[in-house]
């Protein structure tokens, strides 16, 4: 592991040069502290707990805490003023936000799933984007949640708030019932996507599947990196969120319009190619209790849905197999659920080749390779995470022991992480073999996002339920999107459908 | 037999729901016991920062929501501010070359022999954290950063706390969101403490 340790990458070397955007004039001062720290030491106890390990006391004599000159005493009656301290954002805020967003996913279900209105579902989207995009900024969003829950899983020092939590579950509990509504219209990522999409073009299925696996990556670095404590990668890389607070760092602006650009003909390239949280959600779609239909009643087979969607999440029906083609197929379904255990402990021994490579976005473990690597830098004054390093008084041999048990960390971590994928694309494999017969186009309940385009296709007019006959429209008191919206147009097609 | 696959199928799905619906629940009852009411924000802790200039440049707003605040308590109202002036500067006066701060958004004010005041116009300060730093080698170290709330957007992970050599900057509780250097007498209660 010392040999694997020693193994820097090229271009790391040059990212503190990146980070070390210096403001002129500073390098002044650190020479003055170094001569006027030294007499006064002032020992700060402070527990640090960063993972799993308590490190133990800090003392810090960098620069001067001690009360060179005394407090005058006016004689003018001069009065102190306080410094300014503005309060932050009341807590109630973050329970109003989670209400709206379970208001806005009631809402998102019942035109999704009684009112079959894409209207309606496109004006909740508008809404969200508004208020969950550019009033909160998009920040914390459930996406983001995922990481919140890893590290306070690992972390004893990390204590998560109940709103986070509440942003990751709702959204997971509302899919388990009525398929993806979340992404339907109440994600600001997913709806920024889905409003600009203009002239979507079709994949083919390899490609969507094989792109498919890098949503199952990401979920699985984020979750190692938030929980080793390391940094919030689903933060750091969203791409819209620089848009919804109108500045972020350059590159970033560049990357959420030029998401945005492709997501004018590859609909909504984020949700289906990236979005972590999107694995865990379509796990929930596939097996939800409800869930969003083509046709209010019989289809028909107009085929006039077919490609309406345009995530290409409508599957066509399957004509029945032979009997010699069933036999094949069993036979290799059999294989590859067998191959299953191979694939994970492959994916996990890859997986953890790479762990020393991956523990570097720990800070920790690559200052300490810094160090062992290009032991010159403690000469670079530039440097500013080597020198505030050299000034804290930690030794060189505290940081490599620390360095160490974070690499161990990482070790379990990456057979985890590696098996989960090889887990992930073994089901992949095994699943071309399964065959669901099929009579009707039927959304893809893990793909389909509920956003109710192909309802819109569909020439069938519900058959009105004869328990509501008269067009009587009497509110259901459980439907809780009715009492939101008392003020909505009745339904111009009969009464409630039928699914 | 269409009918038993049937029942076959449906069964399945109602195991896998019962089987989500216990893993999301158990996520959620694991990370609730592990809960803090009260929810949390970032800070600075003065104690700890050693004036990198990092927060000036990383913060993910176009300005930086960490400005420079006084400590009043503190200060000495020296006549010579090691956060004011420029190091070695010849005359004492306001004079823009002679003030460290690149903004100008110090003010100096004669209040009476001989002692000053010194007041941070927090729309001019960007945090760059020099003034700090002169304050911290030559002065009482009154003036500290702090990330203001009324301007932070309270990002899940601070941009800021991630590259922050020092490590200074936490999530501390939000009914104690600042940690403003006090008396030094009094200043160890009033340290921040691990939430934990
Ligand atoms: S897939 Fe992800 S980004 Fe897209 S709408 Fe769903 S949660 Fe949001
Ligand atoms: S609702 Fe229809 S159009 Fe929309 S994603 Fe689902 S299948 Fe595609
Ligand atoms: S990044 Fe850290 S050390 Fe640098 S000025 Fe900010 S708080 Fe201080
Ligand atoms: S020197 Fe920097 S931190 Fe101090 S007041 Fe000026 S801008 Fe703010
Ligand atoms: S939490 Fe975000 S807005 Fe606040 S100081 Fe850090 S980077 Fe800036």
């Amino acid at each position: 592991m010392n040999n694997e340790s020693q193994n820097i990458n090229k271009n790391t070397v040059t990212k503190p040069e990146v980070l070390h955007r210096k403001l002129n004039g500073n390098t002044e001062w650190k020479s003055y502290f170094s001569s006027l720290c030294g007499c006064s030491v002032f020992s700060v106890v402070k527990f640090k707990i960063t993972f799993f390990i308590l490190f133990l006391l800090i003392s810090f004599s960098s620069f001067s805490q001690q009360q060179r000159f005394p407090k005058p005493e006016f004689e003018t009656g001069y009065t102190q003023p306080t410094p300014t301290t503005p309060e932050p954002r009341a807590l109630a805020w973050e329970y109003i936000d989670v209400s709206v967003l379970v208001l806005v996913m009631s809402l998102a279900a019942w035109f999704a799933l009684k009112r079959r209105s894409r209207k309606g579902l496109l004006w909740l989207s508008v809404f969200s984007l508004v208020y969950f995009g550019f009033i909160r900024e998009g920040c914390v969003c459930s996406i983001g949640s995922i990481q919140n829950i890893a590290l306070t899983l690992f972390d004893p020092a990390y204590a998560i708030s109940i709103p986070i939590i509440l942003f990751f579950v709702m959204p997971l509990i509302f899919t388990l019932f009525f398929g993806r509504v979340f992404c339907a219209s109440a994600c600001p990522l997913g709806v920024i996507q889905d409003l600009v999409i203009i002239k979507p073009v079709s994949l083919p299925v390899w490609l969507r599947k094989s792109l498919g696996l890098i949503p199952y990556i990401y979920l699985g670095l984020a979750v190692l990196l938030a929980a080793t404590g390391s940094e919030f990668i689903i933060c750091r890389y969203d791409p819209f969120v620089g848009i919804f607070r109108m500045g972020a760092e350059f590159t970033m602006i560049i990357l959420g319009i030029a998401f945005l650009l492709l997501g004018m003909f590859v609909a909504r390239p984020y949700c289906r190619f990236l979005c972590p949280y999107g694995v865990l959600l379509g796990w929930m779609s596939k097996f939800s209790a409800k869930h969003l239909s083509i046709t209010p009643a019989e289809c028909i087979q107009c085929k006039l849905c077919e490609n309406s969607c345009p995530f290409d999440a409508i599957d066509a029906p399957t004509e029945t197999l032979k009997t010699d083609e069933k036999k094949l197929n069993k036979k290799r379904f059999s294989i590859f659920l067998l191959l299953i255990p191979v694939w994970i402990f492959l994916g996990g021994f890859a997986m953890s080749k790479a762990h020393s490579f991956l523990s570097k976005a720990h800070p920790d473990v690559y200052l300490a390779e810094l160090l062992i690597q290009h032991p010159e830098l403690k000469e670079d004054p530039d440097n500013i995470d080597i020198q505030t390093f050299l000034s804290s008084g930690k030794t060189m041999e505290h940081l490599v022991t620390e360095a160490k048990e974070i690499k161990q960390k990482y070790y379990t971590g990456s057979w985890i992480l590696g098996s989960f994928l090889g887990l992930a694309i073994g089901i992949l494999l095994m699943n071309q073999y399964v065959f669901r017969r099929r009579k009707d186009y039927t959304p893809n309940k893990v793909d389909c996002y509920s956003c109710g385009r192909c309802m819109d296709y569909c020439p069938v007019k519900p058959t009105p339920n004869p328990s509501r006959e008269g067009n009587e429209p009497t509110p259901n008191p459980s439907e809780e999107g009715n009492k939101a919206t008392p003020n909505l147009r009745q339904p111009e097609e009969g009464g409630p459908l039928q699914k | 037999m269409g009918k038993k696959q049937y029942n076959r199928r449906e069964f399945i799905n109602r195991s896998m729901q019962v089987t989500a619906a216990v893993a999301v629940g158990g996520l959620a009852t694991l990370a609730i016991t592990k809960s803090k009411a009260g929810g949390t924000v970032w800070q600075i802790d003065p104690f700890e920062c050693t004036q990198c200039g990092r927060c000036a440049t990383d913060c993910v707003l176009p300005v930086s929501a960490v400005k420079c605040v006084h400590a009043y308590d503190l200060c000495g109202y020296c006549d010579l501010c090691g956060g004011y002036f420029k190091p070695g500067v010849k005359d004492l006066d306001t004079g823009a070359e002679n003030q460290l701060c690149p903004t100008a958004a110090i003010e100096r004010r004669f209040i009476e022999e001989p002692y000053f005041e010194y007041i941070i116009n927090k729309d001019l300060c960007i945090g760059c954290a020099k003034c700090v730093a002169g304050c911290s080698s030559f002065g009482n170290g009154s003036l500290i950063l702090q990330i203001r709330h009324d301007l932070c957007v309270n990002c899940n992970e601070c941009t800021i706390a991630r590259v922050c050599p020092s490590n200074a900057i936490h999530r501390v509780p939000a009914n104690k969101p600042y940690i403003i250097k006090g008396d030094f007498v009094a200043d160890e209660n009033s340290r921040w403490e691990n939430p934990t």
